[in-house]
């Protein structure tokens, strides 16, 4: 772009993350914590440490992706046969009985949301970190796109709660929430964390600093 | 006369007009939304949210699946759901779903009329720009709208296993993900803001 583009951090300006005001920085020194004059949030003109807390988060969020697919998210006992099943599984079986939209829903909410949004994140750090000049447009598009999608993953915990609670028929059939389910959830609300700590701005100033 | 904005995502100082009804304004550099008017966001925020009040009240107060095997009829409301999932030991999943479904909600519901009430008599509510800072913040984590295709999945789970047959609580929800959806949309955060801040500096 021929026009320079002047950054509120360039005029000593910081935009209030919870309220939008935009304030001027004042000269003090580093150890006191500025507040937002309207509504008292805490002021940073960027995420503080967004990059090693999002990096922190999202392989926290990695290991437990594994115990959350390999152990069972329910243990169905009917009749005397309990069966234990997996994420994966449980996509598996509505795919075999042909019911094609619930398999299709698990599996988005379930191993392609979080997989992939695991993936993102790892990329959009990486770019920023070796500040790269690509398509930084596309990049604050999909983190939008990464923090709106995350909450969706949540469906199989709740399904989990609702089977749980409704099958509980003695002898005939009872289902028992697997360590699974826990580790699942642990996954979605790390990766959620993890969205909320990136700051979409540090994108764009990676482009900044090499403009100068 | 034009106001200055800092785009929240990437930081870039954009001169805002004012808007036109209806209009809204994008940032030019990455596209996201900057500002958007919104007509009489006070009160029709406010009905929507005391609409999803009552709705959540029958929500969580009623059955929201029965399920038929045999002579057996069981019935389950979200919190008999929580307290089993506690009971066997999943405590920490328990907590989580009782803070997502039950508590996050109630209390963005909660607060917003506790904001939005005054705000529609011309006066403030004493710590209403803290909890106002509270709700905006709580905003992701209430997932009322997730529990509700989780019912779903779970009526066609069990449709095989025994007869399944959905409760009032079921509709509720199913009207709670319209209306809070439309309070998200329709409220002005800025607005909000605007009318809550102090212009003396004192509470």
């Amino acid at each position: 772009m021929a026009q320079r583009e002047v950054t509120a951090k360039h005029l000593g300006m910081i935009s209030c993350q919870n309220c939008h005001l935009l304030c001027r920085q004042p000269q003090r020194n580093k150890h006191q914590q500025l507040l937002c004059p309207r509504c008292g949030s805490a002021l940073h003109s960027r995420k503080p440490n967004s990059l090693s807390r999002c990096w922190a988060l999202v392989i926290a969020a990695s290991i437990l992706l594994i115990p959350a697919n390999l152990m069972p998210i329910t243990i169905t006992s009917a009749l005397g046969h309990t069966q234990a099943d997996t994420i994966l599984s449980g996509v598996f079986y509505f795919i075999q009985t042909g019911i094609w939209p619930i398999a299709l829903v698990i599996f988005v909410a379930s191993v392609f949301v979080p997989l992939t949004k695991l993936l993102i994140l790892i990329l959009l750090m990486l770019s920023v970190q070796l500040r790269w000049r690509w398509r930084p447009r596309d990049r604050t598009r999909l983190y939008r796109l990464t923090e709106l999608v995350g909450r969706w993953s949540m469906v199989d915990v709740y399904v989990v709660t609702i089977l749980v609670a409704l099958v509980k028929l003695g002898a005939v059939a009872t289902i028992d929430a697997g360590p699974g389910a826990a580790y699942f959830a642990g996954v979605v609300i790390m990766t959620m964390f993890a969205a909320r700590n990136f700051d979409p701005r540090l994108i764009w100033d990676a482009l900044e600093e090499t403009n100068d | 006369m034009s106001t200055l904005t800092a785009c929240h995502e990437c930081d870039l100082l954009t001169h805002l007009p004012p808007l036109p009804a209806h209009g809204a304004a994008y940032c030019p550099r990455c596209g996201s939304l900057l500002v958007r008017s919104k007509a009489n966001s006070i009160e029709r925020s406010l009905a929507l949210v005391l609409a999803s009040l009552i709705l959540f009240c029958i929500a969580i107060s009623f059955p929201f699946l029965a399920m038929k095997t045999g002579g057996l009829e069981q019935q389950t409301t979200l919190i008999t759901g929580v307290w089993l999932l506690y009971t066997q030991g999943m405590k920490g999943l328990a907590t989580v779903v009782l803070l997502t479904c039950i508590l996050f909600p109630l209390f963005q519901m909660a607060g917003l009329l506790y904001v939005l009430l005054p705000l529609y008599f011309k006066c403030r509510a004493p710590f209403a720009m803290r909890a106002f800072r509270v709700i905006q913040h709580l905003q992701p984590w209430s997932m009322m709208e997730v529990f509700m295709l989780g019912i779903l999945v779970s009526l066609v789970k069990l449709a095989e296993l025994a007869v399944v047959t959905p409760g009032i609580s079921l509709w509720a929800f199913a009207l709670l993900i319209f209306t809070t959806a439309a309070q998200t949309a329709l409220l002005d955060t800025h607005q909000v803001w605007e009318a809550l801040e102090v212009p003396d500096g004192s509470t």
